[in-house]
């Protein structure tokens, strides 16, 4: 009995560090701009495919490479494509609308549709066949007192607490984190600072995209299937566990994945396995209804 | 003020009910005769409800200010329960057993059966109603799209309506009315229900009932100080909305003849709301437009397959990046073509 529950909390662990890692991501941008970037999920997605293309390349041509250090290779190359195509979609699709003033809705449809526009330009450039993501670290299964652990398991949680320490060191102690949360608390007041508006949103989009090519590529390593609609579900779900823990706010986006996480892992282990998303919306649901504005959320003051 | 009211409508007749009367029986009678085939009887059907369906969503998205992004859910809802009644009252299936009703009663039953269905959506649109009492925004969108995921696999996980498989004879009721006699009767229940949907919606928001709708998106807070009582309005615009939703999802499901969860996910709801903003914002002629251009170039497109929601994604980016308040802003089409008034409007305004 206690194994199952050790293990099952290591599941969870594992799962919601997926969640945590895109929350972040969500929830970085959100908290600068006010943005639903929706396109995050899809972002994520593409982190994948890239890593895919990265990893199996390295792998074909320098076939006496050790596994480990293609890893690094690969996670270094995809954070840079990744955090260029977040980049690349802030200069096209949101800072033309940001510099007309147009209305918040606006921006969170062109985030949509762009989400759309990779889902299905993959769709069409690659075609439908899923992609199985190579191997790059051999698996090495760790069991102490019944319970299996996958070493692949171990990097996941591991990465994803580290990730959650460095953005935090990054928001709360150097000085373009300040600058972030100064935008976010006055948009009209920090130009006149001196703050450089518009290179903080680029860092701030390049950051959040380098976090999901993170999760992009242990996702590829720990569910080896690729296909282009994996990154709309599962980016959802992300956003409103952003949303539970309370967007705005690190702690509570990392926070919020590992609810997720740990209310799936939980409903997957008493329930068949189809009720997984009624039951999690359902608590989400309730928690958001009872707390509206997360856990740690702070309720925005409203002024007349 | 009243006799020159009473002057004026003798003057200027209105005119909009007997030119959407004679539209729609333009198009009824031609598909009766066979002249427009059923291709585009049903890319008509498709507009009909696209419009119910983008035009319901305005009335929260829009007219309210809020940002609901669950409209399918409620459709979902509609579907399935007109679906199965339909199937239980007319139709000889499998699980369902004989029909309980004559089946030639169908013919006058099933905008009945239509209308149940939006009116269960309407009470599940508490689900979404209860909890914009106390959030707003981005909170509440998140709450919509949770609403959305949870109908979803509800159904999913309803094995005796089929599961994700899905769920089909609506068209045995179809089938049943025209039995007793020959007469596209989805063409006609579309259009009915879609401009008895558009005149509710421009009624409704032309009432003082629908100024305190629109009072909540300006401010909700000097809203409340002027005496509306924004949780009732909120009440009952998600509500109404949600209502029309469910009979846009009966219509679906009797057109398709086939329904199943998966068609009324998230990605129906993105549609709606692409409608709403192409349209633009609190213009309710501006989603009929959209609604109908949208349908029209979806169509167009079909030969494309997949690069259709590659480019269909991208106009709408250079749409909202050239006229980001969308086709119509927030005016409706008689603002903007002021002739039009003699034939659209009353003496009012």
């Amino acid at each position: 009995m206690f194994t199952t529950v050790l293990q099952n909390l290591f599941n969870a662990l594992q799962w919601g560090s997926f969640y945590s890692m895109i929350a972040l991501g969500y929830c970085l941008v959100y908290g600068v701009l006010r943005l639903i970037n929706f396109a995050h999920g899809d972002i994520f997605m593409m982190a994948c495919y890239f890593a895919f293309f990265i990893a199996t390349f390295f792998l074909s041509i320098f076939l006496g490479l050790p596994g480990p250090v293609i890893f690094v290779i690969t996670l270094f190359l995809t954070i840079m494509v990744t955090a260029g195509l977040g980049v690349f979609i802030e200069r096209v699709a949101y800072r033309p609308l940001r510099k007309k003033g147009a209305h918040r809705l606006y921006v969170v449809i062109t985030a949509l549709m762009l989400g759309f526009i990779l889902e299905n330009g993959n769709l069409a450039v690659l075609g439908a066949s899923s992609r199985r993501f190579p191997d790059m670290i051999d698996k090495v299964i760790i069991s102490f007192g019944g319970v299996n652990l996958t070493n692949l398991k171990i990097i996941v949680i591991l990465s994803s607490i580290v990730v959650f320490f460095i953005l935090n060191l990054i928001v709360n102690k150097t000085k373009i984190g300040m600058a972030m949360r100064a935008i976010s608390y006055d948009k009209f007041a920090i130009p006149l600072m001196g703050i450089p508006v518009n290179k903080v949103i680029t860092f701030t989009f390049a950051l959040g995209s380098g976090l999901a090519a993170v999760a992009g590529i242990l996702f590829g390593m720990s569910y080896p299937v690729l296909d282009p609609y994996m990154g709309m579900i599962i980016g959802w779900k992300a956003f409103i566990a952003a949303v539970v823990g309370g967007i705005g706010d690190i702690k509570g986006a990392f926070l919020g994945g590992f609810i997720l996480g740990f209310i799936e892992i939980i409903v997957v282990a008493f329930f068949p396995s189809s009720y997984k998303d009624l039951i999690a919306f359902v608590i989400l649901l309730l928690i958001l209804t009872i707390k509206p504005t997360g856990f740690f959320g702070v309720a925005k003051s409203t002024k007349i | 003020m009243s006799t020159t009211a009473t002057i004026k409508t003798k003057k200027e007749m209105n005119l909009w009910p007997l030119a959407l009367f004679i539209g729609g029986g333009i198009i009824i009678a031609l598909g009766a005769t066979g002249s427009i085939n059923k291709y585009i009887q049903t890319v008509i059907m498709f507009i009909g409800i696209n419009v119910i369906l983008s035009a319901s969503l305005n009335v929260v998205n829009g007219y309210m200010g809020e940002f609901s992004c669950g409209h399918g859910g409620f459709m979902l809802v509609g579907a399935y329960v007109s679906s199965i009644l339909s199937v239980l009252l007319f139709t000889n299936s499998k699980w369902l057993g004989h029909p309980i009703l004559p089946p030639s009663t169908a013919v006058f039953l099933f905008p009945v059966i239509i209308i149940i269905g939006g009116l269960v959506a309407a009470v599940a649109g508490l689900l979404v109603a209860i909890p914009s009492f106390k959030t707003r925004d981005d909170y509440l969108a998140i709450i919509t799209i949770a609403a959305n995921f949870i109908f979803v696999s509800l159904v999913n996980n309803l094995e005796f309506v089929g599961g994700s498989r899905g769920f089909m004879g609506m068209k045995g009721t179809v089938f049943a009315m025209e039995d007793v006699f020959k007469a596209p009767y989805m063409l006609f229940w579309t259009l009915t229900f879609c401009s008895l949907a558009v005149f509710l919606i421009k009624r409704l928001m032309r009432s003082t009932f629908g100024k305190g709708i629109s009072a909540i998106r300006y401010d909700e807070i000097s809203a409340e100080i002027m005496s509306v009582n924004t949780n009732h309005m909120k009440l009952v615009a998600f509500m109404f909305s949600s209502g029309l939703a469910g009979i846009a999802g009966g219509l679906f499901a009797h057109v398709m003849g086939f329904i199943n969860p998966a068609s009324f996910s998230i990605m129906k709801s993105t549609e709606a709301l692409v409608m709403v903003y192409l349209g633009g914002m609190g213009s309710l002629s501006g989603s009929v437009l959209s609604a109908i251009i949208f349908t029209i170039l979806l169509e167009a497109m079909r030969p494309l397959q997949i690069l259709k929601w590659v480019l269909i994604p991208l106009m709408l980016i250079l749409l909202m990046q050239f006229r980001p308040e969308g086709l119509m802003g927030n005016k409706e089409l008689t603002d903007k073509f002021p002739r039009l008034k003699r034939f659209f409007t009353r003496s009012s305004m």
